[in-house]
């Protein structure tokens, strides 16, 4: 980067910097959220003078972004700054752009705030990978979300590219405005918030491979990249082959790929790169946990534990993780739109502040289940476990855990 | 079909495409295992749009934002649900399915748009949004849940309420829902007979005709825990009974 900065920018930079250095000092976490804060109280205009002179890539949806995020960043390849704890608002996005210098950016980016990024930092790529229902006590109902991304992608607004995932009607909805759009085609099995047109609110029709409703709003044909066995991108055919689980990351890696595609790297580089990721923010990878061996899942909502449940390995044991603090959402209620029927035949262990609301949920579905109140109780015994958890929850069992 | 030993339940989900946005499927689910239990026999319906509305023992109406909200409430008003009502099925509403079953409420666009009627009550648009957990006092037993609306809905003179508000808003701050003859509604969203056994066992009483057997499951350990939870949140002026 080679921008010149106001006095006041400087002051800020400098703000983050020791608020974040204060913060590690003290062992409060890697600070990013509370230095960024600082940094936008003493210039608010700083991601947008931190954004110049950088290409960068915005990742949001509601499932996905985190590891999307990260394999646009792995398949760049070189350095690349983002927000890699995770902090996906604009104080996250200071932090990660005060701490590297790097003129390539991926920032993942809150579904809430992407209008305020996307201004802030005139991205050359917008990628939107998908939007169902998630902590619908925090924000807003998933339409009208659909409806503030589409104005602020809209081809007024927006003069980038927007790589969308043209399964999902919402995302479609949102993108169909913009300026320069490159449609991805993926499978995908969650339609629970786009049953009816998001134009004139009449039914959807879903077939196997394609969507349309009466008013015209159909799903797009000319797509630039098609995700079946293989992926399809620019006249070739790509065999993914991640080391990440789980046919909802061949999507991830379909839309990452896109991306990078746009921005003259080659696919098949940047495919080896990504498929040397077996980890992302602790999520996917292995931890012990006394004699036990551990598969730690993320899941926030419906949609993600959905595609989390249809990945799980037969013979695995499952513990599922649930609590409903502010990051979590406050209302489990979402519990009743996951199909927990798809651990019939096992025996789930229920962990987490809300395990008795997850335990009466399994039961109505006819799932055997323990209610375990010690979590300690469990470190006995041996065996491999994969645990699903929410938010707060899976980051408790990370701290339980140590890594294998 | 209403409720003789024998007959099967029908449960119909009234359009989970346009009102199910809390996981609000989740009272069919909730019925009909615990009927299942009982040994008997339920049919659970999504009526989903443009599929024509089909006799049931219990309809069930969940919440849904404003588009949706007027549709569902156009399709219920054309398809002849008040009819069905009105010839012995019995109706569960959260949310937004208790404001359609009023007779007016308040959505973006419309100041006033005409509910069902089958009540009288009228819901407006509140200062605010109440999002938390809430929690009625029915017929000396707490009914806990949680809530996520704008509305402020009154009753008429004829129509009781459910209950009295030990935490949260509910229809206004004081009271929650209303309760009328084969027919139950509050403002605690998504699947609150999951927390709340009891009005399920109620429900389902009221289909057959008879009360219910109990049946254990941790669903009352679930139950007793949120109402100690509750219990604790609720205002001193609450508890002494001086709120009025």
């Amino acid at each position: 980067m080679n921008v010149r900065l106001s006095w006041r920018t400087r002051v800020a930079i400098w703000g983050v910097a020791a608020v974040n250095a204060l913060s590690r000092r003290l062992g409060r976490g890697a600070g990013t959220v509370a230095g960024g804060r600082v940094g936008l109280f003493l210039d608010p205009g700083l991601l947008k003078k931190l954004s110049r002179g950088r290409t960068i890539i915005l990742v949001s949806g509601t499932n996905g972004k985190t590891t999307t995020s990260a394999m646009t960043r792995t398949g760049w390849g070189g350095d690349v700054a983002g927000n890699i704890t995770g902090a996906n608002m604009p104080e996250g996005h200071v932090a990660a752009l005060c701490a590297s210098s790097a003129p390539r950016a991926v920032l993942e980016t809150d579904e809430a705030w992407l209008a305020t990024v996307v201004q802030a930092t005139s991205p050359a790529v917008v990628v939107l990978l998908n939007l169902s229902r998630d902590q619908l006590d925090r924000a807003n109902e998933v339409r009208q979300m659909a409806q503030r991304w589409r104005e602020c992608v809209d081809r007024d607004s927006f003069a980038g590219v927007v790589v969308a995932n043209a399964a999902d009607p919402l995302v479609v909805f949102a993108s169909e405005t913009a300026r320069n759009i490159r449609w991805v085609d993926v499978p995908t099995t969650w339609r629970g918030d786009a049953a009816s047109c998001p134009h004139c609110t009449r039914a959807i029709v879903f077939e196997a491979t394609s969507w349309s409703c009466p008013c015209g709003f159909v799903k797009p044909i000319e797509v630039t990249a098609i995700l079946s066995n293989v992926l399809e991108l620019g006249g070739r055919s790509y065999s993914l082959d991640l080391a990440l689980p789980g046919a909802f990351n061949e999507v991830n890696a379909s839309l990452a790929l896109t991306s990078l595609a746009e921005l003259d790297i080659g696919v098949e580089e940047a495919l080896i790169r990504i498929r040397t990721l077996t980890t992302v923010q602790g999520r996917y990878g292995l931890r012990r946990y006394g004699a036990r061996t551990m598969r730690l899942l993320l899941a926030k909502n419906p949609a993600g534990t959905a595609a989390l449940l249809e990945s799980l390995e037969p013979g695995d044991d499952v513990w599922v993780a649930i609590n409903a603090q502010i990051a979590d959402g406050k209302d489990p209620s979402w519990l009743y739109d996951v199909p927990f029927e798809l651990l019939a035949g096992r025996h789930v262990s229920c962990l987490g502040e809300r395990r008795l609301d997850l335990a009466t949920r399994l039961t109505y579905v006819d799932v055997p289940c323990d209610v375990i109140d010690d979590p300690d109780a469990l470190r006995e015994g041996g065996g491999d476990v994969t645990l699903v958890a929410n938010y707060t929850a899976f980051r408790e069992w990370m701290a339980r855990t140590a890594p294998c | 079909m209403d409720g003789e030993d024998g007959a099967v339940l029908t449960l119909a989900v009234l359009y989970p495409d346009l009102l199910g946005t809390y996981g609000d499927g989740g009272n069919a689910t909730v019925l009909s295992a615990r009927a299942r239990a009982r040994g008997l026999d339920v049919d659970v319906v999504e009526v989903t749009i443009g599929s024509s509305l089909p006799p049931a023992s219990l309809y069930l109406l969940g919440g849904g934002e404003d588009g949706p909200q007027r549709l569902a409430c156009d399709l219920l008003a054309e398809g002849g649900f008040v009819d069905r009502v009105g010839e012995g099925a019995h109706v569960f509403a959260v949310c937004a399915g208790l404001q359609i079953l009023g007779t007016a409420f308040s959505i973006e666009g419309d100041a006033s748009y005409p509910g069902l009627g089958l009540v009288d009550a009228v819901t407006t648009r509140g200062t605010s949004r109440s999002v938390g957990d809430v929690a009625t006092l029915v017929e000396g037993r707490m009914l806990v849940g949680f809530e996520n609306h704008g509305g402020v809905t009154v009753l008429g003179p004829g129509l009781e309420a459910l209950g009295d508000v030990l935490v949260g808003r509910g229809n206004d701050g004081r009271v929650d829902g209303y309760r009328a003859s084969r027919l139950w509604a509050t403002y605690a969203h998504g699947p609150v007979l999951a927390q709340n056994p009891w009005l399920a066992d109620e429900i389902l009483g009221a289909l057959i005709g008879r009360e219910l057997a109990p049946w254990p499951s941790v669903a009352d350990r679930l139950y007793a825990e949120r109402c100690a939870t509750l219990s604790i949140r609720r205002p001193a002026a609450a508890r002494t009974g001086d709120r009025h």
